[in-house]
Formats: structure tokens, C-alpha cells, sequence
């Protein structure tokens, strides 16, 4: 049999003894992220080049990331200055608003009524089908009122941007709370003493941290990226504020455009880093040594050099 | 187990003591939503330091009972008393009890230390003391050099010897456990099994212990309470459950039975040319299906037999098939009108496919439900 035969034999056995197909080879999933990333690339890679070029005397400058690294973002291109910090505001507030209302609903629904688990991901899916010019119409007039109890800062936008980080948040928290048998968890500490307070802050947030942090960091993107509903609400934000200033200087709002993408970006890197938490990090490692066991009727006394003899007694 | 040094006014955990309650059910009634009757007026006493099983196939509401119990679900009607005093409106946290659960039930961020504590902290017991207790406890399940660890560095049996010390480390009025066992390989099930009755006797804590396993509630039970539809169908002795079975269904769940149909009369049972007494003389006069144990039918070889032939109380038959299960063996036999039974018998007998033998009956009492 020649080694092609061989190999192709392997192949097929590799098949029927997993039952799975081993997937698409090596070369493929290159070809596969080469041509997604191109779809990525190239958009940023024409801004980035946008920015660097130098006018109409030709060739290439680095005078505007100078200017704006070195605190050039003044007088004309103040509002972006505004902008940012509003939608920073509004970023703080909105995580705010989705952590404290979502969380504690989403694990009372699990927990007490999980028949309303399909209402509930219903109204929180509901929003990603609504186009933003709908929901603005239909936040005007809610606005009004708003206005008159909470007054019109730009924070109150936070209301609204609660609402359109809502699919977003709810896939993050949810994919995590079904990870968890949150039901037993609350079951065991409540048979311990634990009031719902307890159970929430102390046993079922530090299961879903991950989760939370996902939802936070998303919610963060979606705000710092808005913009009908503020321009519509006529509010400030960061991206209100660059499109005002492209029309004076296109190459400053570029290159602020650039840098929140590349903040968007970190941010999402951060969910799959932070999110894992020591938990997971001491999941990856390999479990410590028992230390010395003691004399009990089912661990027999065993020296501190041979801990295996007693896991292997209580396993 | 060797304590570490005296603490203040605290009891040891490995002290010898009767701190059980008197645990009981008045006419429990759980319907759920849409009119599921989970429960149908269930009446139990439980003595201080009994261990109760209550033993069932699933659905039959075992487990609904526990957590009425345990104030994790609410009663429909119906009181629940511990020490005489009605718990039925407590919530779960203020009853005292403590439940180890089906599935491991540590919390996955806490090391085993913090897990066993916890019960301690929601009682704002100080920390030096509660580090204290906690290690004891660990150490009375014989987990004492596992406290740094957490669930995921331990084996589903460590896990739930976890859950034990969690449970009783703060001395509970009562201990209820819901299939505790049902998650572990045989081996580790047994080993647990017999350190949870070590452990309540030591204790001598009232003990309701929810199980669908025969074997585990038979031995570990002080009385096991079978269940049925949101019932219980007979509660005694484990040997009395098994050899006295006060009902069909009990019959056939506890052990094994082979159904021979029969008449009664006169308070005894008639099948074929076998007469057997019934655990219920009072039956009256009929056709009935009577539930004969595989254990009290002898089997020997036609030709080890003095006649060979039928005659009083000896059956012939023809074996259909043989299992070896270790240190005994089952054969399926047909008799001549027939009738499929099951014998159990001595390993060191191996009849053979088509073989004839004879069948002895015991005479012990058999349950009887009318034929329908």
C-alpha cells in the first residue's frame, strides 16, 4: 500500500471513529480569515491613509495625529471634546441602567418565573428590529417628559440608549446564566440562610461576572457608536460631534473615527481576557497537590508524599 | 478525627449528640399551576434522629415533599410542624434545615472552605470560629486537606461530601438530602451512602433522605415511606416494607415479584397446586394476581427431586434463560400452563437452556391485588 493510500485510509477512519468531520483544513480557515479580515482592513486602511495624506502638495504627513495627540483639539474642534465626554457620560450611565434594571430581572425570571423567559427575551430582543428612526419617533414625546422630571442633560439620553443596548446585554448575560444552575445555587444558599440580596450579589454576580462584563463592554460600544438617536434628540455626542467638525476638517474627524474604532476594538479584546477572571485561569492550570491527609475512616492515614492515595480514597 | 484546640462555646462537631427534631406533615396538599396534584394529603411523622427515605419512581412527588419541607416550594394545604411549631409560612432561609441536592450544589467561586462556611456567615458567626467549625466539618466528611479547593478541582463524590459538611455545619434541626447519590458511580455511591448514615447516627439528626433507588433506602433507612402518585403507599421498617409489602404497587417497586394469578379463600391463596397465607388475611374470597418474590422459589433439577413429578407444592417447569449476577443467580422459567416466573437461587447451580426442574415455594405471605 503506498503512503497516500495510507494517509487517505487515516483520513477516513479519523471520520468514523469521531463521527465528526475533522472540519476544514489548515489552508482553508487562513483563506477564510484573510478574506474576512480584507472586508475589515481595507475600510480602516483607506481612512487611515486618508488621514496621513498631506493636501494638495502631495505625499504623506503625520502633522494632524500631532496636532491632535498634542492637544490640538481646540477651539474648532472643541465639540469633539464635548462629545467624547458626553458619550463617556452617557457610556457610564447607560452600563449604569442596564446592570441594575436587566440583572436583577433576568435572575428573577430565572429563578422565581421562568415561565416569562420567552416574554422577557422577547421585549429585550426587541429593540435590534426596531430601525432607530422608528424609536425615535416614538421617543420624542417621552422625552418631554423626561425633560420635566429629570431636566434635559445629556445624561437622560442614557434612558433610551438603555433600551437599544438591550439585545445586545441580554444575549451576553443570558448565554452566561444558562452556563450556571443558578436555580440550585439560589436553592442551596437560601436553605442556608441567604435572604435574595445575599444571593444575587454574593452567589449568582460572581457566576455570571463574565457575562456582566461582556454586556458592559458591548453596551459600551453601542453607546460611543450612536447616532440617530442623539441627532434626532438633538443631543451631543461623539458622533453628533464628528460629523459637525468633518464638515470643517474631514481628516481630524477621520482620525477620531479611527481612534474609537481602535477603542471598540481593545474593548472587545478585554471581554475574552478580563471576562475569563482567576477562576478560569486556575481552570487552565493543573490542579494544586493534596496536602497531607488525615486519619479518617475513609482517608486512611497516608504520608504527605503520597496525596494521590487519598484522592483516589474519596473519588 | 482529632479536633483542633478548644473553642469558646461552640459544640464539636464530632460529639456524640441527639440534637434531632420531631419533624411532621399534615395533609400536604401541592397542586401546580394548571392543576397538577404533585401531592394528595401527605401525612407524616418523623422521630428526632429518625432517618426517613422516602422512596418512589419519578413523579411520585418525593422530592416535592422535601422541598415543601425545606420551604423551597409552598404548600397547597396542609401544615408542616418541626418541634410542634408551624413552619408552613417560614421561607426556606429561616427553617434551620439543611438540604444537600441532586446535582453538586457547591458554589463554583468558592473554595470548599468558603463553601462550608457560608451557612456560618449568613449566622454572623465570628471568623475565627467559623474558619474553625468549617475545617472540622470538612475534616468529619474526611475532606480536611481539601479546603482550598474549588468544586471544579474535585470529583462529583468529594463534591458532595462538600455539600454534607455545608449542610451540617450548622447544625440543623433537620438534614433533608434529595438523591444525593444519584450523580456517582456505584462504588463511590455505596462508600457515601454508608457515611451519611454513619455520619446522621453520630449526630443523631432527623434525617429525610428522598431516593428512587431501592437498595439505598433499604439500607440506610431507619423507614422508608414509598410513594406513589403524591402518596405514600405503605411507610415501616425496611424489612417489613420488603417482606410485608401492604400493596401491589409496593410489591412490585421494593425488590422484585414474579404475578401469578390465583384465588383466594379463607385467607389464603391458591396458585395452581401451591397454597401460600397472604400478608392481608382479611382479602376476600376471589380471583386476585399474587406477588411472589424470586427469592421464595427453590429451584432444584428434576432429577435431584425425590418424585421428579408435580405434586403438593412442588411446580415443575422448563428454563427459558439464566443470568449470573455474582453471588447469586437469576433463571427465568416457564411452567406448564405457561406462567413466566423469575427464581433466584444459589450461584453454584447453573441449569441450562430447555433443562427441566422443579420449583419449591417458600410459604412465605404474599400481596394479592384483585384481577381485573
Amino acid at each position: 500500500m503506498s503512503a497516500r493510500d495510507t494517509a487517505g485510509t487515516e483520513a477516513v477512519s479519523r471520520r468514523d471513529v469521531s463521527g465528526v468531520h475533522p472540519g476544514p483544513s489548515t489552508a482553508t480557515r487562513w483563506v477564510i480569515v484573510a478574506v474576512i479580515g480584507l472586508l475589515f482592513l481595507v475600510p480602516i486602511a483607506s481612512m487611515l491613509e486618508f488621514t496621513l495624506r498631506g493636501g494638495l502638495a502631495g505625499g504623506y504627513t503625520l502633522d494632524r495625529w500631532a496636532a491632535v495627540f498634542g492637544g490640538g483639539l481646540t477651539g474648532e474642534y472643541k465639540p469633539i471634546v464635548t462629545g467624547l465626554t458626553n458619550s463617556l457620560l452617557l457610556a457610564v450611565v447607560t452600563v449604569a441602567v442596564m446592570l441594575v434594571l436587566l440583572v436583577p430581572t433576568m435572575v428573577l425570571v430565572r429563578i422565581r418565573f421562568p415561565k416569562l423567559q420567552r416574554v422577557l427575551e422577547f421585549v429585550c430582543l426587541l429593540p435590534i428590529t426596531i430601525p432607530a428612526i422608528v424609536l425615535v419617533v416614538g421617543l420624542a414625546p417621552v422625552y418631554s417628559v423626561v425633560a420635566r422630571m429629570f431636566g434635559s442633560g445629556v445624561w437622560t439620553l442614557a434612558f433610551a440608549y438603555g433600551v437599544i443596548v438591550l439585545p445586545y446585554a441580554y444575549r451576553s448575560i443570558q448565554a452566561n446564566l444558562q452556563a450556571v444552575d443558578v436555580v440550585t445555587l439560589s436553592e442551596a444558599a437560601r436553605s442556608l440562610g441567604a435572604g435574595w440580596a445575599t444571593i444575587l450579589f454574593r452567589i449568582v454576580v460572581p457566576n455570571i461576572r463574565r457575562g456582566l462584563l461582556a454586556a458592559a463592554f458591548i453596551a459600551v460600544a453601542v453607546v460611543l457608536g450612536e447616532y440617530t438617536i442623539a441627532a434626532l434628540l438633538n443631543r451631543v455626542n461623539l458622533q453628533t460631534a464628528l460629523v459637525v467638525v468633518s464638515k470643517a476638517d474631514p481628516y481630524i474627524a477621520v482620525i477620531i473615527a479611527l481612534l474609537a474604532l481602535v477603542f471598540a476594538f481593545v474593548l472587545l479584546v478585554a471581554i475574552g481576557r478580563i471576562g475569563g477572571g482567576p477562576g478560569s485561569r486556575r481552570r487552565r492550570t493543573a490542579p494544586p497537590a493534596a496536602p497531607a491527609a488525615p486519619t479518617t475512616p475513609l482517608a486512611p492515614a497516608t504520608g504527605a508524599a503520597e496525596p494521590t492515595t487519598q484522592e483516589a480514597a474519596l473519588r | 478525627m482529632t479536633l483542633s484546640p478548644p473553642r469558646p462555646a461552640t459544640p464539636a462537631l464530632d460529639e456524640p449528640r441527639s440534637t434531632g427534631s420531631r419533624v411532621e406533615l399534615r395533609g400536604i396538599v401541592k397542586e401546580f399551576t394548571g392543576g397538577a396534584r404533585a401531592l394528595d394529603g401527605i401525612d407524616l411523622v418523623i422521630e428526632p434522629g429518625e432517618l426517613v427515605a422516602l422512596l418512589g419512581p419519578s413523579g411520585c412527588g418525593k422530592t416535592t415533599a422535601l422541598r415543601v419541607l425545606a420551604g423551597l416550594e409552598s404548600a397547597t394545604d396542609g401544615t408542616v410542624l418541626i418541634d410542634g411549631s408551624d413552619v408552613s409560612g417560614l421561607p426556606a432561609r429561616s427553617r434551620d434545615i439543611g438540604m444537600v441536592f441532586q446535582s453538586y450544589s457547591l458554589f463554583p467561586h468558592m473554595t470548599a472552605l468558603a463553601n462550608v462556611e457560608f451557612g456560618l456567615r449568613m449566622r454572623r458567626v465570628p471568623a475565627d470560629e467559623r474558619r474553625l467549625r468549617a475545617g472540622d466539618a470538612l475534616e468529619m466528611v474526611g475532606l480536611g486537606g481539601f479546603g482550598g479547593r474549588y468544586a471544579h478541582e474535585l470529583s462529583g463524590g468529594q463534591q458532595q461530601r462538600v455539600a454534607l459538611a455545608r449542610a451540617l455545619v450548622t447544625e440543623p434541626r433537620v438534614l433533608l438530602l434529595d438523591e444525593p447519590l444519584s450523580a456517582l458511580d456505584a462504588r463511590v455511591r455505596v462508600q457515601l451512602r454508608d457515611e451519611i448514615r454513619r455520619i446522621q447516627q453520630e449526630f443523631g439528626i432527623t434525617t429525610v433522605f428522598v431516593t428512587h433507588d431501592q437498595e439505598e433506602a433499604l439500607a440506610a433507612a431507619d423507614r422508608v415511606a414509598v410513594m406513589r402518585s403524591g402518596q405514600i403507599e405503605q411507610i415501616g421498617a425496611p424489612d417489613e416494607i420488603y417482606s410485608r409489602a401492604a400493596t401491589p404497587f409496593v410489591a412490585e417497586f421494593v425488590g422484585s415479584s414474579n404475578r401469578m394469578r390465583g384465588s383466594v379463600s379463607g385467607g389464603t391463596v391458591q396458585l395452581g397446586t401451591v397454597r401460600l397465607p397472604l400478608i392481608d388475611a382479611t382479602q376476600p374470597d376471589g380471583e386476585v394476581v399474587a406477588f411472589v418474590r424470586p427469592e421464595d422459589i427453590r429451584l432444584s433439577r428434576a432429577s435431584d427431586c425425590a418424585s421428579g413429578t408435580a405434586s403438593a407444592g412442588v411446580v415443575p417447569a422448563e428454563v427459558v434463560s439464566t443470568s449470573f449476577l455474582g453471588s447469586y443467580r437469576r433463571t427465568t422459567v416457564a411452567l406448564e400452563d405457561g406462567t413466566v416466573l423469575t427464581v433466584q437461587h444459589p450461584a453454584n447451580l447453573v441449569p441450562v437452556a430447555d433443562e427441566r426442574v422443579v420449583l419449591e415455594f417458600d410459604g412465605a405471605p404474599v400481596a394479592v391485588s384483585r384481577w381485573e
